[in-house]
C-alpha cells in the first residue's frame, strides 16, 4: 500500500459547523505560498477569493449504494469530478473537499472505500474539523451534524478562541474530548492553524494508523503558553460523559487468534454498522510476524497485515470505536473473547 | 491466457498525443484526437494540427459523427471542430463542466450540472433541470428525443415539447446511457458495476450484472442485435435481438484476458468487436467464433478511446498516457 499509495492524490476533507470559519482557512490555504497546487472541490462558488486555482462546485449528490447497506451512502457527484480531475493529473497535487456546513462526513468517507476508480486514483488523507470556540457547545447539543463532525474528525482546529474565556476554552475542549478523544486539535483564531497540521496528514493511511492513543493533552505546543500549566495534566481537564456519542478503546496484551476476530470484527460492523462512525485498530494475530492493521467508516471495513512487528515491540493489539449509543461492554467483552 | 496469436501490429502508424487522449473521431476521414489538456489533433503522424479548443481547460468527453467532432470542457464550454481545424462554440456554462454530449443528424445535446440542453438543426436551444446530476445523454433513434441518465433512472425528454419529460426509475446511480438502433431499448451503466436496461414498449427491468468494474465503454453491433461493454476481463456482449433483448439468456465473452476490458467498439460492417484493455493492449476479436487478432501489444497505459472509420477499414486507438495508433486493415 506504501508505494502504491504516494502516487495516489491526497485528499483532504474539510468540515464544520456553518460560520465555523471552513472558507477563512480554505482562503489561508490557497493563497499562502507553500508551493502547492490544490484542486478545491467546493459547494458554493464565489466564497473563495482565489481565482488562480482549480475550483470545482459540487452538489453534494449523497446516494445509496444498491449492496443492502442501509448506512453505505456515497457521494456520487465526488466520483465524477475526481475521475475528471483525473484526465489533468500534475495540473495540481492535492483535492481539498469542502463540505457544506450540515453535511455529514461518513458519504465522503465512503467514497473512497467503495469507488474503485476513486480508489486507485486517490486517497483519503483526513477528515479536518473547524469548530466554532463560542458557539461548538451549544451545537453540539442542539445539532446532529455538527457532533458528527466532531466525531469524525482526524483534526480538529477549535477556532476562534480570542471569543471565550479560558475556562469556557477548556469546557469546550473538555466536551470534544467526550465526543473524540483521538483527534489532533488545534487552537486557532481567524483559522491561524499551522497548514502542515491540517494537511498530508496521512490519518486514513494504515501504515500510518501508528498511535492510537487518546490525545487528551496534545493541543498545539505552541499555545501552551497561554493558559494555566494545570492543562498539561490530564487531572486538569474537566471530564465529560456526552450522552449520546461515545470512544470506546480497547487493549489486549498478547495474541489474538485471527479466527475468532475476523468473525467478530465483521459481525460488530455489520449489526452496529450505523451506529460506529469510524473505527480502527492494530491486531497482533498469533504467529503472524506482521501487524494486522484495520480502519472503517460505519459498515465498511478496510485492513491488512503491514509492517513486522519490531523485536523490541510489544505485542499488543488495540482497537477503537467512535459511534453513537455504543454498547461499550459488548464492544470491549467481544474484544477480549478474541485473545488467542 | 495466451495472447493472440495473429497480429496486425506491423500495419499500425504511432500518432503520438502526448496527453491522455479523452476521444477518438474521423472527421471526413481524417484521424482525430480528443485530449485531456484541452486540445484536439486531426491528421496522421508528420501532418497533425493541433487545434486548442479548451484553452487552459481539459476535455471531459467527445463525441463525433464523422464530419464534426463535439468537445465538452471542464471550463464549461462545447466546441464543435471540424476537418479542417474550424472551431465553433456551441455554448458556454459558465465554467460548469460538460459531463456528457450527444449528437444524432445535426441536433446536438450536452450536460452540465443537472441542467440538459439540446441544440437542434435551425440552432434552437431548450433546456431541462434533471432532479440530479446528468451522468449520460443518448438520442433517441426516431424524433428528436433524449435519453438523460442520473440518479434513480433515465428520464425521455422530447425539447421542443412542453410536456413533462417521461421517466424509467430504477433505484441506483445510473452513468452512461444507450439506446439500442432500433429504439426499443434503453440501458445504462450503473455505479454498482452493473448495467440496467428498460424495453421501452412496456417499460420492463432487465438487469445485466456480474461485472467486477463499471461499465464505461459500450457498442452496439452494425446490425443493432449486440451490445459489446467494457468492465470485466474481456469483453460482455449482450444478445438484444429477440424481443425480450438480453432477458434470460447469457452473454458471449469475448478476448478474455487477465486485465480488464476498458474501451469496445464494433465494427461498422461485420461482427467484429475492438477491444482495449487497462494493460494498453488493444485487439479485435470475431463474435462467431472468437478468434482474435492483436493490434498493439500491452504496455504503456490504459486503452482510453477506440474508434472505426465509416467503413471499417481503419481504428483509432488512444490511450491515457498520450500515446496512440491508427491501424489501416490489410487490403
Amino acid at each position: 500500500m506504501t508505494d502504491a499509495s504516494a502516487e495516489k492524490i491526497p485528499v483532504t476533507v474539510l468540515t464544520g459547523y456553518l460560520g465555523a470559519g471552513k472558507t477563512t482557512l480554505l482562503n489561508r490555504i490557497l493563497s499562502e505560498p507553500h508551493g502547492r497546487k490544490y484542486a478545491v472541490i467546493v459547494n458554493e462558488f464565489g466564497e473563495i477569493g482565489i481565482d488562480n486555482e482549480l475550483v470545482v462546485g459540487a452538489d453534494e449528490e449523497v446516494f445509496e449504494m444498491n449492496n443492502g447497506c442501509v448506512c453505505c451512502t456515497v457521494r456520487g457527484d465526488l466520483i465524477r469530478i475526481i475521475e475528471g480531475l483525473m484526465k489533468r493529473k500534475g495540473r495540481f497535487d492535492a483535492i481539498i473537499v469542502e463540505t457544506t456546513g450540515l453535511a455529514d462526513p461518513a458519504p465522503v468517507a465512503q467514497t473512497f472505500f467503495v469507488d474503485e476508480d476513486v480508489r486507485a486514483s486517490a486517497r483519503l488523507d483526513a477528515v479536518v474539523t473547524i469548530a466554532d470556540a463560542k458557539w461548538l457547545a451549544q451545537r453540539l447539543r442542539d445539532a446532529p451534524e455538527a457532533k458528527n463532525q466532531i466525531a469524525f474528525a482526524d483534526v480538529i482546529v477549535l477556532n476562534k478562541t480570542d471569543l471565550v474565556t479560558p475556562a469556557e476554552l477548556r469546557e469546550v475542549e473538555a466536551r470534544i474530548r467526550a465526543i473524540n478523544p483521538y483527534a489532533r486539535l488545534h487552537r486557532a483564531q481567524n483559522c491561524d492553524v499551522a497548514i502542515a497540521e491540517v494537511l498530508e496528514r496521512r490519518a486514513f493511511d494504515l501504515d500510518r494508523i501508528l498511535d492510537i492513543e487518546p490525545e487528551f493533552l496534545t493541543v498545539d505546543d505552541h499555545d501552551h503558553h497561554d493558559h494555566d500549566h494545570h492543562g498539561h495534566h490530564h487531572h486538569g481537564l474537566k471530564h465529560y460523559h456526552d450522552e449520546d456519542m461515545q470512544s470506546i478503546g480497547a487493549r489486549l496484551e498478547g495474541d489474538v487468534d485471527p479466527d475468532k476476530f475476523m468473525p467478530w470484527i465483521n459481525r460488530l460492523t455489520q449489526e452496529r454498522g450505523p451506529s460506529i462512525l469510524r473505527c480502527k485498530g492494530i491486531v497482533a494475530f498469533k504467529g503472524d510476524p506482521k501487524r494486522f492493521v484495520f480502519q472503517g467508516v460505519h459498515m465498511m471495513l478496510d485492513g491488512e497485515p503491514q509492517r513486522d512487528w519490531k523485536p523490541d515491540e510489544k505485542r499488543e493489539s488495540k482497537v477503537v470505536f467512535i459511534g453513537r449509543d455504543l454498547d461499550e461492554d459488548e464492544i470491549r467483552r467481544g474484544f477480549l473473547a478474541c485473545a488467542a | 491466457m495466451p495472447e493472440p496469436t495473429s497480429s496486425l501490429t506491423q500495419h499500425v502508424r504511432p500518432l503520438p498525443a502526448g496527453a491522455h487522449v479523452v476521444g477518438a473521431a474521423f472527421l471526413d476521414g481524417e484521424p482525430a484526437l480528443a485530449l485531456a489538456d484541452g486540445a484536439v489533433l486531426i491528421g496522421e503522424a508528420g501532418a497533425q494540427k493541433r487545434i486548442v479548443a479548451h484553452p487552459e481547460g481539459a476535455i471531459l468527453t467527445a463525441r463525433s459523427d464523422g464530419k464534426r467532432l463535439l468537445t465538452g470542457g471542464d471550463d464549461g464550454r462545447v466546441v464543435s471542430i471540424g476537418a479542417d481545424g474550424s472551431l465553433h462554440e456551441i455554448a458556454d456554462e459558465k465554467g460548469r463542466w460538460i459531463d456528457a454530449l450527444a449528437m444524432r443528424g445535426g441536433a446536438i445535446a450536452w450536460a452540465a450540472g443537472r441542467r440538459a440542453s439540446a441544440r437542434d438543426e435551425a440552432g434552437a436551444i431548450r433546456s431541462f433541470e434533471a432532479p440530479t446530476t446528468v451522468r449520460g445523454l443518448c438520442f433517441l433513434p426516431k424524433g428528436y428525443r433524449l435519453a438523460l441518465a442520473h440518479y434513480n433512472g433515465v428520464s425521455l425528454w422530447f425539447p421542443s415539447a412542453a410536456a413533462a419529460p417521461s421517466f424509467l426509475e430504477w433505484k441506483g446511480s445510473h452513468l452512461d446511457v444507450a439506446v439500442s438502433p432500433d429504439g426499443r431499448f434503453v440501458v445504462t451503466a450503473m455505479q454498482e458495476n452493473a448495467l440496467h436496461g428498460w424495453r421501452l414498449a412496456d417499460a420492463r427491468n432487465m438487469r445485466m450484472t456480474g461485472y467486477p468494474g463499471k461499465t464505461r465503454s459500450f457498442s452496439w453491433s452494425h446490425d443493432g442485435h449486440w451490445l459489446a461493454t467494457s468492465g470485466a476481463d474481456a469483453c460482455v456482449v449482450w444478445p438484444f435481438r429477440d424481443k425480450d433483448g438480453p432477458m434470460g439468456k447469457a452473454p458471449r465473452e469475448c478476448g478474455v484476458r487477465a486485465s480488464r476490458v476498458t474501451e469496445v467498439a464494433f465494427h461498422p460492417r461485420a461482427l467484429v468487436v475492438a477491444i482495449g484493455y487497462a494493460d494498453g493492449l488493444a485487439l479485435l476479436c470475431r463474435l462467431g467464433d472468437g478468434a482474435e487478432i492483436l493490434v498493439r501489444a500491452p504496455g504503456g497505459g490504459a486503452i482510453s478511446a477506440l474508434r472505426w472509420d465509416l467503413s471499417g477499414a481503419r481504428l483509432l486507438f488512444g490511450l491515457d498516457t498520450g500515446a496512440a495508433g491508427l491501424l489501416t486493415l490489410p487490403a
